[in-house]
């Protein structure tokens, strides 16, 4: 493949992987069972990102099953949600090249709401720091960080270098934290954005969360990975590999109060009156998410704007068990294949937003110099049917 | 004087030019312009300097993946080094290269190599003529 007898993609994808085994000096490629696509958005990519992925799709195509992150815009409703035709344009052409290398246009951040669900000890090559983390902590996949780039080469090549979270030795906790028993998705995004901020890299390893939701393991996981280079955590009692790690006094304690979870909040939080956009699905949200939602509307038609993000698949199944058709009829939008981050935010018109993401929060106001305000889900109802 | 230094090959290719050397790690999403090649992180010791047709000497790379796909725009653009020279590639800087097809080489001493030096890439081979000290 090297050498280019299967054509420019394979070369150009061997090439990324023999590199980034060297300098990590993996001993060995292996194989992997399934890759995560991020770098889809054109609003990131731009032209010559473009250009680069038409090019692979002339004669490449990927060997293993593979998603896609989402883009700049729901692919059905763009028009709605005010993307400007040029901008759309150039999207499609993204989302052309990918389906022509074989992928499937799944595009959340949330593969394992979607299908894409690899089971313990799997080997995969994941980009999309939440998905990443997720993976390695609540399904026990195995997964490095990857890029957009790297993924998508080992997608081609249905293989990665052996190195980093694929070794056991790589995946015992580093640093114990003692954590405040969580109560909302809210909470559990501000504890992982506090300890991936004071960690900055590393695997922590959780006590004392209490019974802690799917929903909410997500949220700490995207907290995590978003204000640190973190990939893995466990939580005691709860993450598939915790039991192997219960006998372990690591070196280092942290203790997190519920006090520190509230200024965490307040660091990356003004105060709002009169947003433009309320939304969650920062993930994408789940099927559990959008029912409780639903109950906490309690019949209440909405006052002002709010977006649920969510993949396709999870639109589906609510389609399918009549949830989709209650929402909307109290005025919620459920939007696909985008979100408020990868999308062209400012050319939405999009200035003030009240959500629920840790890591919203924090790319919202670095990227798009949004305005934020975090409120825990059952708070940020209440604004919207004011 | 001439220095000959072995490094590691993280793309293949040879360039010759002048070296644009700094001790600080370089982001090239947010930190390098890709309209013009400028490095425009504050604060930066080579801020307001143009990589184009350098040969880049830093120690490695920072920041978001998204700079894999700065280097391919630079590139394209005409706007790209000449070579990379690094002490330690991480993956942002080695995809990057491999995509936009620079030559680049890590595991080198960098810090024999100064600002105005001129340098040969060769594979893995890097030769430094060290700029004439003023007087």
């Amino acid at each position: 493949m090297l050498a280019g007898e299967h054509g420019y993609a394979a070369q150009k994808a061997m090439e990324i992987l023999v590199a980034l085994g060297k300098i990590y000096g993996a001993e060995r490629l292996i194989e992997i069972r399934s890759a995560q696509i991020s770098g889809v958005s054109y609003a990131n990519l731009g032209e010559e990102g473009l250009e680069f992925l038409l090019k692979l799709a002339e004669d490449g195509k990927v060997r293993v099953p593979t998603t896609l992150n989402p883009c700049g815009m729901d692919l059905e409703e763009w028009a709605e949600m005010g993307v400007p035709e040029d901008f759309a344009d150039k999207q499609l052409k993204v989302i052309e090249a990918y389906l022509k290398l074989g992928i499937e246009p799944t595009l959340t951040c949330t593969p394992y709401l979607a299908g894409n669900i690899p089971g313990l000890g799997d080997h995969v090559a994941w980009s999309e720091s939440s998905a990443v983390i997720y993976a390695n902590s609540v399904l026990g996949a195995r997964t490095n960080r990857e890029g957009g780039p790297s993924a998508l080469a080992a997608a081609i090549a249905g293989r990665t270098p052996l190195y980093g979270l694929h070794l056991d030795e790589n995946r015992a906790p580093t640093m114990l934290i003692r954590a405040p028993r969580i109560s909302s998705e809210l909470e559990a995004s501000a504890l992982g954005y506090r300890v991936g901020r004071m960690l900055g890299s590393g695997v922590p390893f959780f006590k004392g969360l209490g019974a802690v939701s799917r929903d909410q393991l997500k949220a700490l996981g995207a907290g995590l990975a978003s204000s640190g280079g973190i990939a893995l955590f466990h939580v005691e009692g709860i993450t598939p590999e915790a039991h192997r790690y219960s006998g372990m006094h690591a070196e280092e304690e942290i203790e997190v109060t519920e006090k520190d979870l509230r200024e965490e909040i307040e660091l990356l939080s003004e105060s709002l009156e009169d947003p433009d956009l309320i939304f969650i699905g920062c993930p994408h949200a789940s099927i559990e998410e959008l029912t409780e939602l639903y109950l906490l509307l309690g019949g209440r038609r909405i006052g002002r704007r709010l977006w649920v993000f969510a993949s396709r698949a999870v639109k589906a199944q609510a389609e399918k068990i009549g949830l989709l058709e209650k929402l909307e009829e109290l005025g919620v939008k459920v939007y696909c294949d985008t979100c408020p981050v990868v999308a062209p935010l400012r050319r939405l018109g999009v200035k003030t937003i009240i959500t629920n993401s840790s890591k919203a929060a924090y790319y919202l106001r670095n990227i798009h110099g949004v305005r934020v305000q975090l409120k825990p889900l059952q708070e940020l109802v209440e604004d919207a049917v004011r | 004087m001439r220095i000959v230094l072995e490094g590691r090959v993280i793309r293949e290719g040879r360039a010759e030019g002048e070296a644009l050397a700094t001790r600080q790690p370089i982001s090239f999403y947010g930190g390098v312009d890709p309209e013009t090649g400028r490095i425009i992180e504050r604060g930066h010791e080579l801020e307001g300097e143009v990589i184009a047709d350098k040969i880049l000497v830093f120690p490695y790379g920072k920041g978001s993946t998204v700079g894999s796909y700065i280097l391919l725009r630079l590139r394209r653009r005409g706007l790209a080094p000449k070579a990379i020279v690094n002490q330690r590639c991480e993956p942002i800087i080695a995809v990057g290269a491999i995509i936009a097809e620079i030559p680049c080489v890590d595991e080198v001493d960098i810090s024999v190599i100064s600002r105005g030096d001129i340098v040969k890439v060769e594979g893995a081979r890097v030769e430094v003529w060290k700029r004439r000290q003023s007087p």
